[in-house]
C-alpha cells in the first residue's frame, strides 16, 4: 500500500513539473491535494468494505468459515491415514486469526483436529494471515508451494481466489468456508444458519412480553435473509401474533447505526432484538445496556450471533444477552479435516452443517434469562427439526409459505 | 409527533458529538493554515487510548473513569498529533502527505498494540462506558425536556459548549485573532511580531487534542471497544463537517449536527408512517443525498483559509 502511495505521489510530483500541458495550467497544490483527497477516500472505503465484509462474513461465517486444508498434490487421495506428512493450512480474511469470529473458530478447529490425532503446529497445520483483499492469492499459493495436502480459505471473501487458485493446482485439496465454488479438488462448506435462527426466534418469543420483537441485519443479502426468516419462522411457530420488525443497516462496521436502529426499535416497543450484522451488533449491545443502566428493571434483550456474545450483554452483575445463535466453524473445519486426513477427502461436495452435526446451536450461557420454560420449548422444536418435521425456511418466498401453513 | 422527536433528536445528538469535537480541532488548525487531513488519524488514536485507559483504570477510578479516559485520550491526541506539527511546519513538508500518514500510523499503532497487549485483534468490552442520562432541571420541562434532555449523553452537550467556546477564543481573543491572521496572511502577520511557527504548533496540538476526545468520546459512547474498524471514516466526516461549515467553528458544529439529524432520519423513518412506504434503500441513502443538496443549494461558497495548505518560510515572498 505505500508503495503504492509513493508511487503515485512520484507521478503527481512529474506531473507538476510540466504544470503546463494541454494548455491548462494546474496549480500544483490544488492537484495534490486533489488527489490526496480521493486517495484518502479510496482507502477509508476500502478499509470500509474490508471491514463489512468482514463482518458480513462474521455473522454468517462465524460459524462457517473456512477450512482450507488441503491433502495435497503429491500424494492426492491416496491413502494417508497414517501419514504424518500430511498438511493442512488455513488462509484467513482480513479479519484475521484473532477476530472472536469465523477465522478465529476454523483456527481452533484445526487446532482440536491436530490435537486429537497428535500432529504437531507449524508442521502439520499451520494458518496464513491476510492483512489485505491482495493477499489471498499469494497466501494460497505459497501454502500450494510448501505442499500443503488441503488449504482452507476462510470466509467468502476468499472465493475467487480459492476458484482460481485451485483450478491451476488440480493436485491440492481445497476448501471454501460459506461459499460454494464449484471442482472436483474443492469442498464447500456451508451452514443452516436458519435453523439457529429458528431456535433463537422461539426463545425470543417465549421471553417477549410486548408481543413485538426485532431483527437488524448486516447488508442485505441471501446469506443475512437466511437469517431473518429463519428468525421470523421460529417467533411465529410459538405465536403468530408476535410482530417482529427487520431492519438492516447495510454494513457490517457500523455500531453508530446498530444503535440508532435498536434505540428505535425498543423505543417503539420492541423488547428482544437479535442481530445478525457483525460489528454493527456492538451498538445493539451499547443501547441495550445503555437502556439497562438508566432503569434496572428495564425489560429489554439481546440475542447474538455466530459465538456465544454473553460477554458482550455483561453490565453490572446482570446481563442483556438472553442467548446466542452458534455458528460452529470449528466443528466443520474438524470434520472435513478429519475426513481429509483419512484419505477420503470429499471433493467436490457442497456440506451443509446443521443441527444435526452440533455445528449450529444455540447459547445456554445466561441461566438467569434463558430459563428452563424456554429451554424446553426450544429443544423441543430442536427435536422437530432434527425429525424433519419442520422445514425452516431460508428464503422471503419460503417463509411465506411456511407461515401460510402455520 | 412528540415521541418520534423524543426519539430522533437524541439519536442525532449521540451521532454527533465525535464529529463535533473532531471538527472543531480541524478548524483550529486549518485556521492557522496546516491542512489536516490525520484527523481520522488522531481519532483511531483517541478511541484506542481512551478504550485501553478505561479497561485498565476501571477498577481504580469506578464511575470517573470514563471522563478520566477521555482525558488523556486528549492528551495523548495532542502529543500524537505533534508528529504533524513538525513534519508540516517545521520542515515545511507537504501537509496533505503528512496527514494521510498520521491516519496510516495511528491505524496501525493501535491494532499492532492491541494485540501485543491483548493478544487479539480487538479489545474486551469497556466495563465503565459513558451511560446517557436525564439532566436535572432542564429535562422537567415540558416538551423540550423530553425531546433535548432526557436521555442524552453529557458528552453531546459537552461538545456543543466547547464549540461555543473554540468560537469564542477564535473570534473574541486575541489569541484566536493571531491563528487566524497566520492562517490568512503569514508574512503579515509575522512582520506584526506574531510568531508564525509557534501559532501553527499550538493550533495543531490543540487540534490533536480535540481529535483524541472526539475519537475517545465515539468508543465510550458507542463503539464499546476498539479494533481496525472502530473508526472507518468518521474523521472524513469531520473533515467535511469543516469544510461544510466554512471553517467556523458553529458552523462546523451545525453540520456535524445535521449529519446526525440525517442518519438519524433515515433510521427512524421505518417507522414514521408516512414514511414506511418508502423503499428502505431511499431512506439509506437519503442522508448523503440531503448534504449534498445541502452544500449545492443553500451553503454557498466556501472559502478555505488563504495560507491553507502553504509552509511558510521565514523572509520568503
Amino acid at each position: 500500500m505505500a508503495g503504492r502511495i509513493q508511487s503515485i505521489l512520484r507521478v503527481l510530483k512529474n506531473l507538476n513539473k510540466n504544470k503546463n500541458f494541454g494548455g491548462i495550467i494546474l496549480k500544483k497544490k490544488h492537484l495534490l491535494i486533489l488527489f490526496a483527497l480521493l486517495l484518502s477516500f479510496v482507502l477509508v472505503l476500502s478499509a470500509c468494505g474490508t471491514a463489512d465484509e468482514d463482518d458480513s462474513a462474521n455473522p454468517a461465517d462465524d460459524n462457517t468459515e473456512t477450512e482450507g486444508t488441503d491433502e495435497t498434490t503429491n500424494e492426492g487421495t491416496e491413502e494417508q491415514a497414517e501419514d504424518t506428512n500430511f498438511k493442512v493450512g488455513m488462509v484467513t480474511d482480513t479479519g484475521g486469526v484473532d477476530d472472536k469470529s469465523f477465522n478465529q473458530s476454523a483456527w481452533e478447529g484445526l487446532n482440536a483436529f491436530g490435537e486429537a490425532n497428535g500432529l504437531v503446529e507449524k508442521e502439520n497445520f499451520d494458518y496464513v494471515q491476510s492483512s489485505s483483499d491482495a493477499d489471498y492469492s499469494p497466501n494460497l499459493n505459497r501454502l500450494v508451494q510448501q505442499d500443503y495436502n488441503l488449504i482452507y480459505g476462510i470466509g467468502f471473501l476468499l472465493m475467487e481466489s480459492v476458484t482460481k487458485v485451485a483450478e491451476q493446482n488440480p493436485d491440492t485439496n481445497f476448501a471454501i468456508v460459506d461459499e460454494t465454488i464449484e471442482g472436483d479438488n474443492v469442498v464447500s462448506i456451508r451452514f443452516k444458519e436458519h435453523q439457529g435462527s429458528f431456535l433463537v426466534g422461539v426463545a425470543a418469543a417465549m421471553k417477549t412480553k410486548s408481543k413485538k420483537v426485532g431483527f437488524v441485519g448486516g447488508v442485505e443479502s441471501e446469506l443475512i435473509k437466511k437469517f431473518e426468516t429463519g428468525f421470523e419462522a421460529g417467533v411465529k411457530s410459538v405465536d403468530p401474533s408476535i410482530e417482529v420488525v427487520a431492519q438492516y443497516a447495510e454494513s457490517f462496521g457500523d455500531a453508530t447505526k446498530g444503535k440508532a436502529i435498536a434505540a428505535g426499535m425498543y423505543n417503539s416497543g420492541a423488547d428482544v432484538i437479535y442481530h445478525a450484522s457483525g460489528g454493527t451488533g456492538n451498538g445493539v449491545f451499547n443501547e441495550a445496556k445503555d437502556i439497562k443502566n438508566a432503569d434496572e428493571d428495564a425489560y429489554v434483550w439481546v440475542i447474538g450471533v455466530d459465538r456465544d456474545q454473553h460477554e458482550e450483554g455483561a453490565i453490572g452483575d446482570t446481563n442483556v444477552t438472553l442467548t446466542s445463535m452458534l455458528k460452529r466453524v470449528d466443528v466443520a473445519v474438524q470434520n472435513v479435516t478429519q475426513q481429509a486426513y483419512e484419505g477420503e477427502f470429499p471433493g467436490g461436495e457442497t456440506l451443509e452443517f446443521g443441527l444435526e452435526d452440533d455445528a449450529i446451536g444455540i447459547a445456554e450461557t445466561n441461566e438467569e434469562a434463558y430459563t428452563a420454560e424456554i429451554d424446553e420449548k426450544v429443544q423441543e422444536f430442536k427435536q422437530s427439526i432434527l425429525d424433519g418435521e419442520i422445514d425452516v425456511p431460508s428464503t422471503d418466498e419460503e417463509l411465506e409459505a411456511y407461515l401460510a401453513d402455520l | 409527533m412528540l415521541d418520534i422527536l423524543q426519539t430522533i433528536i437524541p439519536i442525532a445528538l449521540f451521532y454527533s458529538a465525535p464529529l463535533i469535537l473532531t471538527a472543531l480541532g480541524g478548524v483550529f488548525s486549518e485556521r492557522s493554515g496546516v491542512v489536516n487531513i490525520g484527523l481520522e488519524g488522531l481519532m483511531v488514536m483517541g478511541a484506542f487510548v481512551g478504550i485501553v485507559f478505561n479497561l485498565t483504570f476501571a477498577d481504580v477510578f469506578g464511575d470517573a473513569t470514563p471522563w478520566i479516559s477521555i482525558l488523556v485520550a486528549m492528551v495523548i491526541g495532542a502529543i500524537f498529533s505533534i508528529i504533524h506539527a513538525v513534519a508540516s511546519v517545521t520542515f515545511r513538508a507537504d501537509q496533505v502527505v503528512s496527514g494521510v500518514a498520521i491516519n496510516f500510523l495511528a491505524l496501525g499503532l493501535g491494532v499492532f498494540l492491541t494485540k501485543q497487549w491483548y493478544g487479539k485483534g480487538q479489545t474486551d468490552m469497556v466495563s465503565e462506558p459513558f451511560y446517557s442520562t436525564n439532566i436535572p432541571f432542564l429535562s422537567d420541562i415540558p416538551i423540550i425536556g423530553p425531546i433535548f434532555f432526557q436521555k442524552v449523553y453529557l458528552t453531546s452537550y459537552l461538545a456543543i459548549i466547547v464549540a461555543v467556546i473554540a468560537w469564542y477564543v477564535l473570534y473574541k481573543t486575541p489569541f484566536g485573532l493571531r491563528l487566524r491572521s497566520v492562517g490568512e496572511h503569514p508574512m503579515a502577520a509575522d512582520t506584526n511580531g506574531i510568531n508564525v511557527y509557534s501559532m501553527r504548533y499550538i493550533a495543531v496540538i490543540i487540534s490533536g487534542a480535540l481529535g483524541g476526545l472526539g475519537g475517545s468520546v465515539f468508543a465510550l459512547t458507542i463503539a464499546s471497544n476498539f479494533s481496525q474498524s472502530t473508526i472507518v471514516g468518521q474523521g472524513f466526516m469531520s473533515l467535511a463537517a469543516v469544510i461544510f461549515g466554512k471553517w467556523h467553528p458553529l458552523g462546523a458544529m451545525g453540520a456535524a449536527l445535521f449529519f446526525g439529524l440525517a442518519q438519524s432520519l433515515s433510521v427512524i423513518s421505518t417507522s414514521i408512517p408516512v414514511l414506511q412506504e418508502v423503499p428502505s434503500i431511499y431512506l439509506t441513502i437519503a442522508p448523503y443525498v440531503l448534504t449534498i443538496l445541502a452544500l449545492a443549494g443553500f451553503i454557498g461558497r466556501a472559502e478555505a483559509p488563504k495560507a491553507n495548505g502553504q509552509p511558510y518560510i521565514k523572509g520568503s515572498r
